[in-house]
């Protein structure tokens, strides 16, 4: 069964919408992502999914369970964990307190979700007291991950999560997302650096235009040259 | 020359005190709500006279009377904010604060319908003064100054060392990010007005402790209450206290220069200094 299946979405901040009838599933153990020129519609899509857009039409299924229009809050506690481009970490917060945060819903002991994150990425505890606004962006990205990781969600949500990174740190950020997935966590993300990010995904999506363009497997989108033309840059 | 440097140092640090309280409830106010209270200081003159209606009333010395005033104004606080605040909050700012003025109004005349409009005191009698040398210090200054030291480092733990105060740390950090990690914003702002106003309970009883009640006892002290949260930078509690003990300093000290009547008018100015050369405050700011 899949964990997400969006069918038909429509959805929009004003007056028009931004999606205009988006399609999107993910598996389980998938890594899927999506890419398309700016303007398509990808972080919108995100949102739209985690109730952070209103959805005017179309509705969007976990586990077979409707989740249209819920709010964050609900999409936390059913383990969906979403992490966006963009300030994505509590920047006067030490990494540690970051990480606590995460599991604001959880009760009981974190420790060993604590553990979990430290052994994905072992930098955060050897800076575990650091401010996490002063850190690099590539500390900040490992952060915001490990914030999503604590709720032990089934589907991670990321939003560009290499957007402005070093080439090294870039290859680094994919092995990690390979490692979380095959924790047996889906992953759904938005990424501009679509050539890798298909490189490692099962599947993708080609939104232009706030609608889907192309979808295939990962290797296959690569190969097409119409994609290749349009959106990988030849 | 130096004495009186020395004591009016010791009276700055009193007054700080009482600022700083006021201060981070302010503070933790606008990092959470983005919106500045001005009832903020009416509070305090709500917290002042719930505790001389316990002093009254139950016959009870003040620093007995002080916990329940600050429970008193706690719920008070968590009740303007459900009443009047919470149905407000998703339109702009400025309707906010134009609200909280009116609440402003409205506490104060809330107080003088009730305990009339003239000055009351918590004890009559003088105390006499303990002298250390050529220097004097009244019982009651040293009382406040620890109590408000006790309350702040209270506040220092909860806010470093408990769930709550973490995240309430966080949404003032990014509200965004609090609402996608699945923090309960509403519980928050509950909490965050519940301690605002206790501190500001605190910070009121105090003030009459120190001199006396008056209606308009905390409107008076809003201003430098807000000159100690832009200094230490909006947002920061930990620059409130200190805002608060630089404005309570800075107002004793200058009556070494300028007639007291201007110590107002000394917050202000180094509130637009602030603004002016370091707007985002010593500690930087939320804005």
């Amino acid at each position: 069964m899949s964990l997400l299946t969006a069918q038909n979405v429509y959805a929009g901040y004003g007056e028009a919408d931004i999606l205009q009838g988006i399609n999107l599933q993910v598996g389980g153990d998938e890594i899927v992502v999506i890419v398309g020129p700016n303007g398509a519609g990808k972080s919108t899509a995100m949102k739209a999914i985690f109730g952070l857009v209103p959805i005017r039409q179309g509705h969007i299924e976990y586990v077979g369970e409707d989740i249209t229009n819920q709010p964050p809050e609900r999409m936390v506690a059913r383990g969906i964990a979403y992490v966006p481009q963009e300030a994505n970490v509590f920047p006067s917060l030490s990494v540690l307190e970051n990480l606590e945060l995460g599991a604001y819903s959880i009760s009981g002991d974190i420790t060993p979700r604590l553990e979990k994150v430290y052994e994905i990425f072992p930098r955060l505890r050897e800076r575990r007291q650091q401010q996490a606004g002063v850190m690099s962006g590539g500390e900040r990205q490992m952060v915001a991950m490990g914030r999503a990781l604590m709720i032990e969600p089934r589907l991670l949500m990321l939003d560009e999560p290499t957007a402005g990174l070093s080439p090294r740190l870039i290859d680094e950020t994919f092995e990690r997302i390979r490692e979380i997935n095959a924790l047996g966590i889906g992953v759904l993300m938005v990424e501009q650096n679509a050539r890798q990010a298909l490189g490692i995904a099962n599947r993708g999506y080609v939104l232009a235009g706030g609608a889907n363009r192309h979808e295939d497997t990962g290797p296959a989108l690569l190969a097409d040259p119409d994609v290749a033309t349009m959106f990988l840059g030849g | 020359m130096w004495i009186e440097v020395t004591q009016l140092f010791l009276n700055g640090l009193l007054l700080g005190s009482i600022l700083a309280l006021g201060a981070v409830g302010a503070t933790m106010i606008f990092g959470v709500l983005r919106f500045a209270h001005f009832a903020h200081g009416d509070l305090m003159t709500m917290g002042a006279y719930f505790a001389l209606l316990v002093v009254v009333g139950l016959n009870l010395p003040v620093m007995v009377a002080l916990p329940i005033a600050m429970l008193m104004t706690a719920a008070l606080a968590v009740g303007i904010d459900q009443v009047v605040y919470r149905r407000i909050r998703r339109v702009q700012p400025v309707i906010l604060l134009i609200s909280s003025f009116a609440t402003a109004l409205i506490l104060r005349a809330v107080v003088q319908m009730i305990w009339g409009s003239s000055n009351q005191v918590y004890a009559t009698g003088i105390q006499l003064p303990w002298r250390l040398g050529p220097l004097t210090i009244k019982p009651d200054h040293v009382l406040i100054f620890c109590t408000a030291t006790l309350l702040v480092i209270a506040v220092h733990l909860f806010l470093s060392r408990t769930r709550m105060g973490k995240a309430m740390r966080a949404m003032s950090d990014n509200m965004n990010l609090a609402l996608i990690t699945g923090i309960p914003a509403d519980r928050v702002i509950m909490w965050t007005w519940a301690i605002g106003g206790a501190l500001a309970a605190a910070a009121g009883v105090f003030l009459g402790m120190d001199t006396r009640l008056h209606p308009v006892m905390g409107w008076t002290l809003l201003l430098p209450v807000f000159a100690a949260t832009i200094v230490g930078g909006i947002g920061r509690p930990y620059g409130a206290i200190f805002g608060g003990l630089l404005i309570g300093c800075a107002m004793e000290l200058s009556t070494l220069i300028i007639p007291g009547a201007y110590k107002p008018a000394v917050a202000f100015a180094i509130m637009i200094l602030t603004l002016i050369f370091r707007p985002q405050g010593i500690i930087k700011g939320a804005l």
